[in-house]
């Protein structure tokens, strides 16, 4: 008896727990297809209008391809980075190596309030003009981590004796890297940077205070929020928010979950 | 096999002279510290809190070209490391590496002409099979006709023709050791090393691979050096095999020199069961206080009143264990010289009831007096102490 009421219980919490968190996102998407323009439950009707008009703002329009174009380089640099450093970290061994990892790992722990003041104020002493590449660099310091610990992850998963392997039929430390090592890792890097990605697409805190005057969508859609008659765009802006949010996550773990076939052999 | 001699006119490694030496080591000495010390302390379970390990501690070994040369020893001994360092996978701290007479000590794996078969296999999980296996050859820029004959011909000495389309986590466990010897051997190496490589497998397919293995290198006349902590498998491989413990080699030799005259009580006892007569016990039944082993299948189990013959040893004592095998019955007797004998006897007539039911019966031991024998004083130099 009690296992049966246990069972029902615990279904009863999943999905009190999932209507919890996805009826605000479907709320958001149901408005951004509305036939009418107020936010009245239920909504009118189906209609495109919206998405039109959103696609015709260009304030809106612009704040998406600034926030893509911060996205893609903010991922870039945390690509390139986060790489490197989990080789360095995973392969070699020197001096402060274990420090690297904390070093790497703390800005997605400290407050974003925080890291967006001290990049403000350093900007400002070190005269580099707020803007997009402000932007880029403030957004990299957190994503690198999301590339740095897919690949460490990847890295100690694999094991050392396929290097060696190659090494052993002949192959000099530069061939064992182009043909084994990345090739193995290759997928937890794409993960990674698909992460970086949507964490730098919808950031907000960092963003206002290294934006200057570049709006980013989701500064567009707080600022928007209020605005009585950009209500309905706000929501057709979620929904794209949403959409390069979730798009990238879901491949992201689609490539990770990859590894066991990855990793045995 | 023809595959795996050279086929150019270059002579085979094979008909070196007697005595040539495929690998020579000086005075080898491997010792780990800081984080990787520890780690190998944990592993070893050595010492856990020891930052510096000593894994080999002055090792020299001469191996000859073309033999089946075993690396034998608990885990933690050395031989593993040993391998390494001929492979070039590690350096050495101290000694040197000799391969077919070149000092190769400094050089790195891809510069030397060894081969390794690992114990995980190693496979490039992201390559098939024939990119496996025709790996070494790539790299090595072999033209693409002459490569797909040779990935062929190694793909059938393991008997895995048609498997080039896989990929290696499509096959079992033994279709992957396979693999990997066939990707070692492609390249016809002087050396193949091999480190436990059956380790992984069930111990009907063990045994098979045992003789396929031994099958294969008589064919191929390469020098393999196989490490291995299965003792057994040693001694039916081997032309030549080495006894490690604690990072030192405690024995060199044929395996029935291992078996019949071991050099240490270490040896003895890892080589087949170690039936030690040493001090009071070894006063009273051989007449003199050194160290002595006899081997249990040389025991014979009487009557407690059995007569006991001029050439012979009698020892009286009770049965305390019973250790039944199916073809072999072990019995472990407790003896009134105060010691324990192990004594091994066919099931010749003798059902598993009859051989349970021994258990706390007096017998008298009764073997051969030339069957003692007498193993050096090494006991406390080597076999026992640090």
């Amino acid at each position: 008896m009690s296992g049966r009421g246990a069972r029902w219980g615990l279904i009863a919490a999943t999905v009190g727990t999932l209507v919890f968190i996805y009826f605000p996102l479907a709320v958001v998407i149901a408005y951004a297809f509305n036939s009418s323009g107020s936010t009245s439950w239920p909504p009118a009707g189906f209609s495109l209008r919206w998405v039109d008009a959103a696609l015709a703002n260009t304030g809106l329009r612009d704040a998406f391809v600034t926030s893509v174009a911060i996205a893609f380089g903010a991922s870039a640099v945390a690509l390139v980075l986060g790489s490197l450093a989990a080789v360095a970290v995973a392969r070699y061994r020197f001096f402060g190596r274990q420090a690297i990892s904390f070093v790497v790992v703390f800005p997605i722990a400290l407050p974003g309030i925080v890291t967006g003041m001290a990049l403000s104020t350093t900007f400002a002493t070190t005269g580099l003009p707020l803007g997009l590449l402000a932007i880029v660099i403030g957004h990299a310091t957190f994503c690198v981590v999301l590339v740095y610990n897919n690949v460490v992850a990847r890295m100690r998963r694999v094991s050392r004796s396929l290097e060696e392997a190659s090494s052993d039929l002949g192959a000099d430390t530069w061939q064992t890297f182009r043909r084994v090592t990345f090739p193995t890792v290759r997928s937890a890097m794409l993960a990674g940077a698909l992460l970086a990605f949507a964490l730098s697409f919808d950031e907000v805190i960092v963003t206002i205070f290294t934006a200057g005057g570049v709006q980013t969508l989701p500064i567009w859609i707080f600022r928007s929020f209020r605005l009585a008659n950009q209500v309905a765009l706000v929501n057709v802006a979620g929904l794209a928010a949403i959409l390069l949010s979730v798009v990238p996550v879901y491949f992201a773990s689609r490539l990770t979950s990859d590894t066991g076939a990855v990793a045995r052999g | 096999m023809a595959i795996l001699t050279r086929d150019d006119p270059a002579p085979a490694p094979a008909p070196a002279p007697s005595g040539a030496a495929a690998v020579r080591l000086e005075h080898l000495v491997k010792r780990f510290s800081g984080e990787v010390g520890r780690r190998v302390a944990r592993s070893t379970g050595a010492s856990p809190d020891a930052d510096t390990v000593t894994a080999v501690d002055g090792i020299d070994l001469e191996i000859r070209d073309g033999e089946f040369f075993s690396m034998l020893g608990p885990s933690g001994s050395g031989k593993t490391t040993t391998l390494r360092l001929i492979a070039g996978f590690e350096l050495p701290t101290e000694g040197r590496v000799y391969l077919h007479g070149e000092d190769v000590t400094q050089r790195a794996p891809f510069e030397r002409d060894v081969n390794t078969v690992f114990q995980d296999y190693a496979l490039f999980p992201h390559m098939t099979v024939g990119e496996n296996v025709a790996y070494g050859l790539t790299i090595r820029k072999v033209p693409r006709p002459e490569r797909e004959r040779r990935v062929g011909d190694a793909l059938a000495m393991v008997r895995l023709n048609g498997y080039e389309r896989r990929k290696p986590s499509q096959l079992s466990g033994g279709q992957r050791q396979r693999v990997a010897l066939a990707r070692a051997l492609v390249n016809r190496p002087r050396v193949l090393l091999l480190d436990e490589p059956l380790g992984a497998l069930d111990l009907k397919l063990r045994e098979e691979m045992q003789l396929e293995l031994k099958a294969i290198q008589r064919d191929v006349r390469i020098t393999f050096i196989y490490v291995t902590h299965d003792q057994e498998e040693a001694l039916t491989m081997s032309d030549r095999l080495a006894v490690f413990n604690r990072g030192r080699v405690e024995q060199v030799g044929s395996p029935a020199e291992m078996y019949e005259r071991p050099a240490t009580a270490f040896v003895a006892g890892f080589v087949g069961t170690s039936n030690l007569l040493r001090g009071d016990a070894a006063m009273a039944l051989v007449g003199d206080a050194g160290l002595y082993t006899v081997r249990p299948e040389k025991i014979r189990m009487a009557e407690p009143n059995a007569a006991v013959a001029d050439d012979e040893v009698g020892a009286d004592g009770t049965i305390r264990n019973v250790v039944y095998l199916g073809p072999d019955t072990r019995y472990i007797v407790v003896l009134d010289a105060g010691t324990e004998l192990v004594v091994t006897e066919q099931n010749l007539a003798t059902s598993s009831m009859e051989a349970l039911a021994a258990e706390g019966r007096r017998v008298r031991l009764i073997w051969k007096r030339h069957h003692n024998f007498r193993i050096g004083d090494q006991e406390g130099s080597r076999g026992g102490g640090a």
